[in-house]
């Protein structure tokens, strides 16, 4: 598989010869590949941005493709800011990224953006301007995921560690059109943008306003032969008449474990497809793709996956490749690898027979529909209720989004745990997390219990999800 | 209460605390239209293994979620303890 050899996206699509008919397809608007290559988003002002630390802060993820590859190579560092972390997490983000500049069709920023000194308006319209492109920097790319305590973790990336698994054929691509339920503001969505670009193919994006029926016609009417998503996506998109709207060739499932249901489903809705699903996380890359139709992997995928080293120790998957990101930025940030080079992912593996199967999280991580709760944050929630001596927040299988939260929950007095108080408690817990939380993270039950085990580290024992 | 009152019951209950506007639950109506989303049904059928004491989706690997609000009720009305 060929490395990233471009130095930014923007010289890896001019090397491409025809793109007179690929586009980046958005809910309301389109744009051809070869007029971003020659245009600007926010106004031919490239050249102010130059070196800075660019937050790419955007209403919808169609005007951040459009920012993205203007400005790779450009500027110094790129910051995507995901299109559900609360703006309160605004001062973070810029303290931790050292963000000089914010390109943004926002104006709602309210009074924390101290430190940046720029603020470039940005759209979804290209204006014919185009930036020098004789020098440029290797442009490094943060991601923001989801943190322990709420703070989101802050990523570093680049465009080569982004791009190592992306095998980029010579001959043309053909008929290939790309698309994808993730936001490309997040990893798995972000593969998918990057891979269109590097192949020059076009890329039908999905828009948040937009009904699942709505986006499934439109990317049926444009053609999608490759699709990728989350199990949770592809759940709710087999929830819709309109699933039979696609016909892909391949489908793509990461983010989530793929369990033998949704595998089966997908291959009784879509007999032709190809159906693959990939391991990756922010963290770790993209590790390996299983296309045998079976849940789990293969136990030979450790030692013959091409470019990528893994190895089960201590339970858990560990994984070093090119793929992998370089580290944490901020303050008392944790060590994102092992002196050796590896990263843990923390997902816990049991091999049974010759095949490997997730079993859940290390710390417990649950994975509601593709987005990560970490339960110590609901738990700090649940405690600060005054009739509540501790909580251990879990993860609850579910045929809908995968896993969600549950709580069992140990009161301070053992006899308020039946009747009527006990429910008082229960729905005020409720509305209590319900005020502090986004609703994912909100528990869906919660369970009085007399006591829960603690270990001799004196933590609190974590199940297998 | 049926297993028919119990599912609207939790309809409502969920749509209220994800203020969300319900549409009045027919039959024919497709969930995708119903006012809920992924979560929402995801905290229903959680609430409901609960309630009724069955989960028919643990029955089988290939049960498919269904399509409409009637095929949601069937479900459970068929389902085995």
């Amino acid at each position: 598989m060929p490395r990233s050899s471009h130095a930014s996206l923007w010289n890896a699509l001019s090397a491409k010869s025809d793109l007179s008919d690929r586009f980046v397809i958005g809910a309301k608007s389109r744009v051809a590949l070869g007029q971003m290559m020659a245009g600007s988003a926010i106004d031919g002002r490239g050249e102010d941005l130059r070196g800075r630390s660019v937050l790419v802060m955007t209403r919808d993820q169609f005007t951040a493709a459009l920012v993205l590859l203007e400005l790779d190579g450009i500027a110094r560092r790129l910051i995507l800011y995901p299109p559900d972390l609360p703006l309160e997490y605004l001062p973070f983000v810029i303290k931790s990224a050292s963000v000089d500049a914010i390109v943004s069709d926002r104006t709602d920023f309210g009074p924390n953006i101290s430190g940046v000194r720029y603020i470039m308006p940005c759209g979804h319209t290209i204006m014919s301007q185009s930036c020098d492109r004789s020098a440029q920097y290797r442009t490094e790319w943060i991601l923001l995921t989801s943190g322990t305590l709420g703070l989101p973790k802050v990523v570093v990336h680049t465009l080569s560690s982004l791009t190592a698994a992306i095998e980029r054929p010579g001959a043309p691509a053909g008929k290939v059109v790309w698309s994808t339920f993730y936001d490309i503001r997040r990893y798995g969505g972000l593969q998918i943008f990057l891979r269109a670009i590097l192949t020059g193919t076009s890329l039908v994006l999905s828009d948040a306003k937009e009904s699942i029926a709505d986006f499934l016609a439109r990317a049926g009417s444009d053609g999608v032969s490759h699709i990728s998503g989350t199990p949770s996506h592809w759940r709710r998109a087999l929830m819709s008449p309109s699933v039979h709207r696609i016909a892909p060739e391949n489908i793509r499932l990461s983010g989530e474990i793929a369990d033998q249901g949704i595998l089966n489903q997908l291959r009784s809705v879509y007999p032709q497809s190809k159906i693959v699903h990939a391991f990756a996380s922010t963290e770790a890359g993209v590790a390996f793709e299983v296309s045998d139709g079976l849940a789990g992997f293969p136990a030979s995928a450790i030692e013959h996956t091409p470019n990528v080293e893994m190895k089960v120790a201590d339970g858990t998957l560990r994984i070093r490749s090119a793929g992998t990101a370089s580290g944490y930025r901020g303050d008392e940030a944790p060590m994102l690898k092992a002196a050796d080079g590896f990263v843990d992912t923390g997902d816990m593996v049991e091999p049974r027979g010759d095949r490997y199967y997730f079993v859940g999280r290390r710390d417990g991580l649950i994975n509601v529909g593709g987005r990560k709760v970490h339960p110590e944050e609901v738990e700090a929630v649940i405690n600060r209720h005054p009739e509540v001596h501790m909580s251990l927040v879990r993860a609850k299988k579910n045929p809908v989004v995968g896993a969600i939260v549950v709580a069992d929950v140990v009161l301070r007095t053992a006899s308020q745990a039946d009747g009527r108080d006990a429910r008082a408690v229960q729905s005020d817990i409720l509305l209590f997390c319900r005020q502090t939380l986004s609703s994912h993270k909100v528990p869906a039950a919660i369970n009085f219990v007399p006591a829960l085990a603690v270990a001799e580290s004196g933590k609190m024992m974590r199940g297998h999800a | 209460m049926t297993v028919r009152s119990e599912i609207v019951a939790q309809f409502a209950q969920v749509a209220r605390e994800h203020d969300k506007a319900l549409a009045p639950l027919t039959d024919d109506l497709e969930l995708l239209d119903s006012g809920l989303d992924s979560l929402c049904f995801a905290v229903v059928v959680a609430r409901l293994e609960d309630l009724l004491e069955v989960d028919p989706f643990s029955a089988s690997e290939d049960v498919l979620f269904p399509v409409t609000f009637g095929e949601f009720v069937g479900l459970y009305e068929h389902a085995e303890k």
